[in-house]
């Protein structure tokens, strides 16, 4: 579905006159490969040139070198940027920031209008869209009324209305208080199980991480990790070189253990490390 | 609230004009404006009276609400009308105080001109009330349509006024929060005279700024990301389309403006 090789993306900053003075290596020779139907979190600290690496996922930015391509089309041929940008939608980190229209509905339209699909089908798109995030009953508001996480479903549902095989969110939930976090996890899960679009969750918090068919994480633009959750945050230590955290549960089983509880490694909710404890006694 | 604010004066309400496309609002608007220019005498104006009082109710807005509009040219209207009183010339004096003189040709003028002026901001109210500002924005793309042929980007313009008229209430509550945390710091934006109270607000205006950029600049990334490219191939969710209520509202307006022109032409 998506497909990276060996890709750099280079940010480039200029002097008055024109001549190159520094150049910024944010996304540094990654390689990847994602399955259709999967849930893919990437993970990394800031500057890890995570959100660079999503910008090329719907050809926003395209490649200094190497090569992106989402659904077998190469985002940096430029006949092709509207058929990738339908197929691979996007949603940023800033729920205000992405919504145009003053009605919900209206929004959740506006891929749809831009796609050229005809009026009847818009209607429909909005309505199953708008069901799909389980926001239809705030059609008719304003999206200035909304709490942030009403406001990044309606965002998700603008994307799903433009009937993409993969959506790729940019710390959707970064904005967001922990009610909120939850809301928009439970919608873009539910997506993935019942739609089976394809989604790649770009994250710093680990409890949204748990869900996810496969991790990639990133550290100064390289790829260094990358394996199922459970495989991931069994290495504790190697994800604190990278300035990330544990889940929670997950770092509590790995203090018991260091202080000399017997307990099995990538432990990931509050229910496993119960179960395993009662276990270890 | 700061965003609770209604932008425009939209009243909503289930009316018959309501529901009519904005097209026709807009066109009987200035049909409207245009027959008050075009009435004369007494039988015109009770004809464009007769009118505007059944549109009034028809719209289900409270008369309250109309008469608002009014407030802001009460200083014009007076204006017009002391000038028009008191330096028309006519035949008959029927008041002189030192120079001053009230004419019957400037009494009837100055009359006229105030039905005039108040009947044309009391109509285009009654379009204001019972328009939301983005079905406005899209009667005025369609109806400058054909400017599109002299390269006029009359779709950019309507889709810039429609952004412009989300992120207003966004900016404010951004203003309101922006001033809250320098107030926090001991900035000073209620003392001082008229030059220090402006300069105290660059410290507002600059990040402010900043933050608008910023938006603009993550807004247009998104709408890329949802495919907009312009007006081009673009099909629209609420299409103009004129139903058979909107003709049968344009032959109303018609038959207010013969009516008009055939009262001045007669008497």
């Amino acid at each position: 579905m998506v497909q990276a090789q060996g890709l750099v993306y280079e940010y480039k900053k200029y002097d008055e006159e024109g001549r190159e003075t520094e150049v910024t290596r944010a996304v540094d020779q990654v390689t990847f490969g994602i399955q259709k139907g999967d849930f893919v979190a990437i993970l990394g600290h800031n500057g890890s040139g995570k959100s660079t690496l999503a910008k090329h996922m719907n050809a926003i930015l395209t490649p200094t070198g190497g090569t992106m391509w989402v659904d077998g089309r190469d985002t940096r041929e430029e006949d092709k940027l509207w058929e990738i940008r339908q197929r691979a939608g996007m949603v940023f980190q800033n729920p205000d920031n992405q919504i145009i229209g003053t009605i919900v509905e209206e929004d959740v339209g506006f891929g749809p209008e831009n796609m050229g699909v005809p009026t009847k089908e818009i209607w429909e798109r909005v309505e199953e869209s708008l069901k799909a995030v389980n926001m239809l009953k705030y059609r008719h508001h304003s999206p200035n009324k909304l709490s942030g996480g009403q406001k990044q479903r309606v965002a998700i549902a603008g994307v799903v209305a433009m009937h993409p095989q993969c959506i790729v969110l940019d710390e959707p939930t970064a904005m967001l208080d922990p009610n909120g976090r939850k809301e928009v996890i439970r919608a873009v899960r539910a997506l993935n199980q019942v739609e089976e679009i394809t989604v790649i969750l770009i994250t710093h918090y680990m409890e949204e991480v748990i869900y996810a068919d496969k991790v990639l994480v990133m550290d100064q633009g390289r790829v260094v990790m990358e394996g199922t959750p459970r495989e991931i945050f069994s290495q504790v230590e190697k994800l604190k070189s990278y300035r990330l955290d544990v889940p929670q549960a997950t770092l509590l089983a790995y203090e018991l253990k260091r202080a000399g509880i017997d307990l099995p490694d990538g432990i990931l909710t509050r229910e496993e490390l119960v179960e395993a404890l009662c276990q270890s006694n | 609230m700061i965003r609770d604010i209604t932008l425009g004066q939209y009243y909503p309400a289930n009316s018959i004009l309501h529901k009519l496309d904005p097209r026709v609002k807009l066109l009987a608007t200035l049909t409207f404006i245009a027959a008050l220019f075009v009435a004369k005498g007494w039988p015109g104006y009770l004809a464009a009276t007769i009118f505007l009082v059944v549109i009034i109710r028809l719209s289900r807005v409270p008369f309250s609400f109309m008469v608002r509009g009014l407030k802001a040219i009460v200083m014009i209207l007076m204006i017009t009308v002391v000038f028009n009183l008191f330096l028309t010339p006519g035949d008959k004096i029927l008041v002189q105080v030192w120079k001053l003189k009230i004419t019957d040709v400037g009494l009837r003028t100055a009359i006229f001109m105030a039905i005039r002026l108040t009947y044309l901001i009391v109509g285009s109210s009654v379009m204001t009330l019972t328009t939301t500002p983005n079905d406005l924005t899209d009667g005025l793309e369609r109806l400058m349509g054909p400017l599109k042929k002299l390269h006029v980007p009359v779709h950019e313009v309507s889709m810039m006024m429609s952004i412009a008229l989300r992120f207003i209430p966004i900016l404010l509550e951004e203003t309101d929060k922006i001033m809250k945390a320098q107030i926090a710091r001991g900035a000073d934006f209620e003392n001082g005279n008229l030059i220090q109270k402006a300069k105290n607000l660059v410290p507002l205006l600059v990040p402010l700024f900043i933050s608008a950029f910023r938006r603009a600049n993550d807004l247009a990334m998104a709408m890329e990301a949802r495919c907009y490219h312009g007006g081009e191939g673009r099909t629209k969710m609420k299409p103009l389309i004129y139903a058979r209520r909107d003709y049968a509202a344009y032959g109303v307006v018609i038959c207010f403006l013969a009516v008009i022109i055939a009262l001045r032409v007669v008497l």
